[in-house]
């Protein structure tokens, strides 16, 4: 029944009492704006968590030598022991579920190590094999990254960050062929990196340093083989916990380390950190509805308990139309769809004012340098959650215009006239 | 002014025997509470199509009760009503609201006009339940306005109108989703001699054209103008006369 009269007969009550229709929306207008923000912020954290691990193979996990914490096998405990490429060859090729493996050396930081022309600065140096990238994902600025060659023939080439290059060369030129001198040789630059990920990085950022081929490093600090950590990259869909298990099994037994030892193989599983993360974000997204409907629901709560009060003075009214041959199911869908109409009206004005400023918001962020470290990201609605966000009103709206329909209903005619 | 028999109107004691628009036997209604109250006591009652009756009688005698359950306001308890040949027993609510619209038009002391809404809606209301278009509606207003002398009034809201005028615009209201019946509660008790006649005349009027008329009044006057005067006391009948304007006349 769209008869434009019960659309005016609506406009008409809920104008005839303008503050009331105002104060009664106001928490409905209250419910979705909060609703809304609170959904876009907890989605921007959600997004800014996710660019910042982005680049980041999620299903992988790192190794660190500590120092044992039980005696085992004739050793003392408190034993330091070291990781040598042996073991990296040998979870390469025998431990099953494993992708890649990337071995690390750390080289030294000092003061302006690095120099090109008359330039210095200060920068860590490192050694990677040609597998990290695959871990930690890098864009290539220019040239290319660390390759099998370099690593055989333990070539004198480096590739730097971006901000190492920033220190050094001017915006626009390609560096590669250069030689920069750090800690005392040089090198030739082959590429210029920039982490895909600007929060998370392993072991210092990519952009802040020079990473040499692990052989060369290795042979230049006289280290023999040994490796100061290792990432491992499990195939999608295998269990990284399961993995990490296994990788820390082979090393204590290859290092004369008790099985049960707890501290002697340290292990970062940013798999686990990553779903760590995840659950947090589904107890904040559960905790914004719970909040956020609830805040609704005292909205509706309050739509009702006004509509109560405005079908008790017009009990009259009421009667007059039931004398006149209005049937129970007219009143009925003239309260519900008053109801409806003011629920309706204030979520959409509250849903686009919470829209307007997350936008308003995400365009601050925006603007703002890309390298600050803001957590939050792109505080934006996606259209289902608009949409249900939208059914829950309208079922909130129906909900408030129950109570009072019902009540309008019982009104007898004959009471409601001949009430004073 | 016409006196009867007329034809095509039976008077009552012929009516009941036939069947007539309004049919009541021993019909019975009591308040419930704490002290139940008896109202309508056996009522026997014919009035035929096109009849035009008041209903007198003192202050509680059940004159409004009876003229609601004639309404289908409300419901009695033991007996008969048949309104039109058919039984009006314990019908849904939903069956009497489409009774009253259909069937029966309402007048009453108090006006009841709905005050946001201007005279020509307030009468074209009652088409709205009847599921007339706005349009439609709003011309018959006008119409039925126009009958009861107030076209030019019809912007107007109760608030700015004389309980004379209110009156009348509340008859067109009543008239215009063309009931068989209009039923009158005091329908000038509210009002003074000169819009009292006014009111009385035009309820007059809407009688000649054939629909029953009834009307529950105090004043003696307005029930001289009707054709059939009706006695309750204490929820009985307690006379029901022909009303003959030269006997009355006479005798007074
Ligand atoms: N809803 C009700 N509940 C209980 N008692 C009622 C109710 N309505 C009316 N009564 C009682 O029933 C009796 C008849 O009332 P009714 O209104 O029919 O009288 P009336 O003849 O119309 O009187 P008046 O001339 O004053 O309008 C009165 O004693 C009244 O108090
Ligand atoms: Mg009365």
């Amino acid at each position: 029944m769209f008869d434009i009269d019960k659309w005016q007969e609506i406009w008409i009550t809920i104008g005839r009492n303008k503050l009331r229709s105002l104060l009664t929306a106001f928490g409905v207008f209250w419910g979705i704006l909060m609703l809304t923000l609170l959904l876009g912020v907890s989605n921007g954290l959600s997004n800014g968590m996710k660019s910042s691990i982005q680049g980041i193979a999620t299903n992988s996990c790192f190794f660190f030598s500590g120092t044992t914490s039980e005696p085992y096998a004739g050793f003392k405990k408190g034993r330091r022991w070291d990781i040598r490429l042996s073991d990296i060859d040998l979870i390469r090729s025998q431990v099953e579920g494993v992708r890649d493996v990337a071995p690390v050396v750390f080289g030294g930081r000092g003061t302006d190590n690095v120099m090109y022309g008359d330039k210095l600065g200060s920068f860590n140096v490192r050694g990677n094999g040609p597998e990290l990238v695959r871990i930690e994902e890098q864009n290539m600025l220019y040239g290319r990254y660390i390759n099998e060659i370099d690593i055989s023939q333990k070539r004198k080439v480096c590739v730097i960050g971006k901000n190492v290059f920033s220190a050094f060369f001017k915006e626009g030129t390609n560096p590669c062929g250069l030689l920069i001198r750090c800690n005392g040789q040089y090198y030739r630059i082959v590429g210029v990196t920039k982490g895909v990920s600007n929060n998370i990085s392993l072991g210092g950022r990519s952009d802040d340093m020079v990473v040499l081929p692990i052989t060369t490093m290795q042979q230049l600090y006289n280290q023999g083989d040994v490796i100061h950590f290792f990432g491992v990259r499990a195939h999608d869909h295998y269990d990284i916990a399961k993995l990490e298990e296994n990788i820390k099994d082979i090393l204590k037994s290859r290092h004369q380390i008790s099985p049960t030892d707890p501290q002697a193989v340290v292990s970062i599983n940013i798999g686990e950190m990553f779903k760590t993360f995840m659950y947090l974000f589904l107890g904040i997204s559960i905790l914004t509805w719970i909040v956020g409907v609830g805040t609704l629901l005292a909205g509706a709560i309050g739509v009702s308990n006004i509509m109560l009060v405005s079908v008790r003075e017009r009990t009259k009214e009421i009667g007059i139309r039931r004398a006149l041959g209005a049937k129970p199911s007219n009143i009925i869908s003239q309260i519900m769809t008053e109801s409806l109409v003011l629920t309706a009206l204030a979520g959409f004005v509250g849903f686009t004012l919470g829209v307007g400023i997350l936008a308003l918001i995400d365009q601050i962020i925006a603007n703002a340098p890309a390298d600050s470290d803001i957590f939050l990201q792109q505080l934006m609605i996606d259209f289902k959650v608009g949409i249900s966000a939208a059914a829950i009103l309208l079922f909130f709206g129906l909900l408030a215009g129950l109570l009072p329909a019902m009540r309008a209903m019982q009104i007898k005619p004959i009471e409601a006239l001949s009430e004073e | 002014m016409r006196q009867l028999p007329i034809e095509g109107q039976l008077p009552f004691y012929l009516s009941k025997s036939i069947g007539g628009m309004i049919l009541l036997e021993k019909l019975n209604k009591t308040y419930p509470g704490v002290q139940p109250l008896h109202v309508l006591k056996d009522i026997d009652l014919s009035i035929s199509q096109g009849e035009y009756v008041a209903i007198m009688g003192a202050s509680g005698s059940g004159k409004s009760t009876l003229l609601n359950v004639l309404g289908i306001l409300d419901d009695y308890d033991t007996g008969r009503y048949l309104l039109d040949g058919k039984l009006i027993a314990g019908l849904s609510e939903k069956k009497a609201a489409i009774y009253r619209n259909k069937m029966i038009g309402f007048v009453f002391q108090s006006f009841n006009l709905i005050s946001f809404k201007n005279a020509m809606e307030n009468v074209a209301l009652p088409l709205f339940y009847k599921g007339v278009s706005r349009k439609k509606r709003n011309q018959l207003a006008l119409e039925y306005l126009e009958k009861v002398g107030l076209r030019d009034w019809w912007h107007h809201y109760p608030n700015e109108l004389s309980g004379g005028q209110k009156q009348r615009i509340a008859i067109a209201r009543a008239l215009i989703s063309q009931p068989r019946i209009i039923l009158a509660d005091e329908p000038t008790g509210a009002l003074d001699s000169r819009t009292t006649d006014e009111v009385i005349q035009l309820l007059s009027q809407v009688n000649a054209e054939g629909i029953t008329t009834i009307v529950v009044t105090h004043e003696r006057s307005v029930a001289e103008q009707t054709k059939r005067i009706i006695h309750l006391k204490d929820g009985y009948i307690e006379s029901d006369n022909i009303n003959i304007p030269s006997l009355t006349a006479c005798s007074k």
